[in-house]
């Protein structure tokens, strides 16, 4: 660790993996209740859970972002970040709001109160209060990163990475208008989340893994920026329209069908292009860099990332499928792989290789740390397949013979079963990476295999 | 794609970027025409019925402007590649104003198939041919002012980028034009 100021990510991604354990945890219940629907029935109903286990995967997800920023920044940049303590401010601001959140959900407080309830639209059911105060930590974290930015040395990568943070905040105030039209209203959601995780994150995400390929293989930054200039280029070629796909059924025009099938098409491409880019680099890389577990997730990323979300979207992009798929477990396979490969193993990817820096040691412990790897993809990648038959199988029942809902859900009782046998090893690897991050202290790996990390 | 580190004479000419943007605007437009193709199989005399409602002098007229405006812009390159700015200016902005009669004409064309009560969901066919042609005259919208940015400090570098755009402007409309007006 160069710069004092990058201790900051410590704190945002010990906050991030406690509510990486709750989520996976909640969705370990969840995946119990469709195994055995009365399940904790009357003290957490399955939408309460299902609300808790997408926020925190979100806000998780968000932290360690931010995290990361405050991390490779003041390196990219060479200097310290503008101001620690409002860092720990907007923390302390999320960590507030994400304690209301939880209150507020489980216990349905202020139900129908504009600022203080629920506010119902899915994924952006915050309260209002805690919505104007995401503004407000994101407003904190945008001027201290761009004064950080501003005031060093700009590279490629942190352009790119405040282009995406910059973009997803201010999507994010799509959020706070709510038309009484349905369709208006689902056409203006899709602005804050399609265009979150297949525009602005994606962005977040190609910038993140090539400062993890900088500094995990060595090949000059000329050769990475390339790389990264075509990726974010493609990205937002395909993703922008891409928001097309999502509007095949909420009541807007016809022509919306062939727009979002053609451009989602193509956001097979960015994410193609992200996984040559890893596997390339690596390739041509001389350094043998010590920390093998960041490699690891760094790879598995591309990689899952992928097939989650390029290969299982396509699988149901195209409107004249998605007529039949739209809402099945389909869409859950597609939406647990994709954010596991993209985002989940981005953010571990980093996690794993700042931690040794944040804690003043040498790489430790790895075999925890790539064991938990293999546990939790090989959980997420089972669970994708079971929910994909499922889909499958509910979708010929329900859709193509017509049986009721209930009815096919009774049938899939064999898949939720498989699916809950997957969760139990995704929330036993995510134990294992948090304790192969938190606790072992000695183990280090055979000296003379070191070498500094630049 | 190439990842090699410094551009030598006989890589790609031109920038990486420009090349990844006329891919992709390829792709796309390729899939447009395919999937035009492949509807048109579903319901033959109604998309014949259909495509007589164009105006194919119009259809014409627009492929000699924009052909003549390709050339142009290629001897503007040339011009600023021999360092004669005056003539690169005076040739760009001769291929700029070709596209502006272009984008008359299109607007010329909707109107009379608005004029017929003719839009985007009265017939599948009409719905890509406002798509393709739609999508297609915001690119030359978009080119006219890249032809008009480079111009103003006519450089050799910057004229090829948006050169390079302009030819592709000019290949997809001579692409769309037998799919969409003549097949």
């Amino acid at each position: 660790m160069k710069y004092q100021s990058q201790k900051i990510a410590l704190a945002y991604f010990a906050v991030a993996l406690a509510l990486f354990a709750v989520q996976v945890t909640l969705g370990l219940v969840l995946g119990w209740i469709y195994v055995s629907p009365n399940f904790l029935s009357e003290v957490l109903p399955f939408n309460i859970g299902r609300m808790l286990h997408t926020n925190s995967l979100i806000v998780w997800l968000l932290l360690g972002f931010f995290g990361a920023a405050y991390y490779l920044v003041p390196e990219e940049s060479e200097r310290e970040i503008h101001s620690p303590k409002l860092a720990l401010l907007q923390l302390a601001i999320f960590v507030i709001g994400t304690a209301g959140v939880v209150v507020t959900y489980l216990f349905n407080l202020f139900d129908g109160n504009f600022l203080m309830g629920n506010g119902g639209r899915e994924f952006l059911e915050q309260p209002l209060w805690v919505k104007v105060g995401i503004v407000v930590a994101a407003l904190i974290f945008l001027y201290n990163i761009s004064m950080t930015v501003l005031a060093g040395k700009k590279t490629a990568i942190t352009n790119i990475l405040l282009l995406g943070l910059w973009g997803l905040a201010l999507l994010f105030l799509f959020a706070f208008y709510n038309p009484s039209n349905l369709g208006l209203d689902k056409m203006y959601w899709w602005y804050v989340v399609h265009l979150w995780v297949e525009g602005t994150w994606e962005l977040v995400m190609a910038s993140i893994l090539a400062f993890l390929m900088l500094k995990l293989t060595g090949v000059d930054r000329e050769v990475i920026e390339k790389w990264l200039y075509v990726i974010v280029a493609t990205a937002l070629f395909s993703g922008i329209l891409g928001t097309g796909h999502h509007y095949y059924w909420i009541g807007t025009p016809g022509y919306w069908q062939w727009i979002g099938s053609i451009f989602s098409s193509l956001e097979v491409v960015p994410f193609f292009g992200m996984m040559a880019f890893a596997f390339v680099m690596v390739w041509k890389g001389r350094r043998d860099h010590p920390n093998k577990a960041a490699l690891l997730w760094s790879l598995g990323c591309a990689t899952l990332a992928f097939f989650g979300a390029g290969v299982w979207g396509f699988l149901h992009t195209l409107h004249g499928v998605n007529y039949y798929t739209h809402g099945t477990q389909i869409t859950a396979a597609h939406g647990h792989l994709a954010f596991y490969g993209a985002y989940v193993c981005l953010n571990l990817a980093i996690i794993s290789y700042a931690m040794p820096h944040l804690r003043g040691r040498d790489p430790y412990n790895q075999v925890l740390n790539m064991a938990a790897f293999w546990l939790m993809s090989a959980g997420v990648v089972f669970m994708t397949f079971t929910l994909t038959f499922a889909g499958t199988v509910q979708t010929h029942l329900q859709r193509v013979n017509g049986e009721a809902y209930m009815d096919v859900q009774d049938q899939l009782w064999l898949f939720y079963a498989m699916r809950f046998g997957s969760g139990v090893a995704v929330v036993l690897g995510a134990v294992l990476f948090i304790y192969a991050m938190a606790f072992p202290r000695r183990e280090v790996i055979e000296p003379g295999y070191n070498q500094p990390a630049e | 794609m190439t990842v090699a580190a410094r551009p030598q004479p006989d890589t790609l000419p031109g920038e990486l970027l420009m090349w990844v943007l006329i891919l992709s605007e390829l792709l796309v437009f390729g899939a447009g025409f395919a999937v035009l193709l492949g509807l048109r199989l579903t319901d033959p005399p109604g998309f014949a019925a259909a495509q007589v409602r164009l105006d194919q002098p119009v259809a014409a007229a627009n492929t000699a402007l924009l052909i003549t405006s390709g050339w142009l812009a290629a001897r503007g390159l040339a011009a600023a590649r021999s360092g004669a700015a005056a003539r690169c200016r005076i040739s760009l902005l001769a291929a700029a104003l070709l596209g502006c009669g272009f984008l008359i004409l299109k607007a010329h064309d909707y109107a009379a198939l608005a004029d017929q009560g003719i839009g985007m969901e009265s017939h599948p066919f009409f719905t890509f041919f406002f798509l393709l042609t739609g999508f297609h005259a915001a690119h030359v919208a978009a080119g006219i002012l890249l032809l008009i940015g480079v111009a103003w400090s006519a450089q050799p570098a910057g004229v090829e980028v948006a050169t390079a755009f302009w030819h592709m402007v000019d290949l997809i409309w001579v692409l769309l034009l037998p799919v969409v007006y003549l097949l």
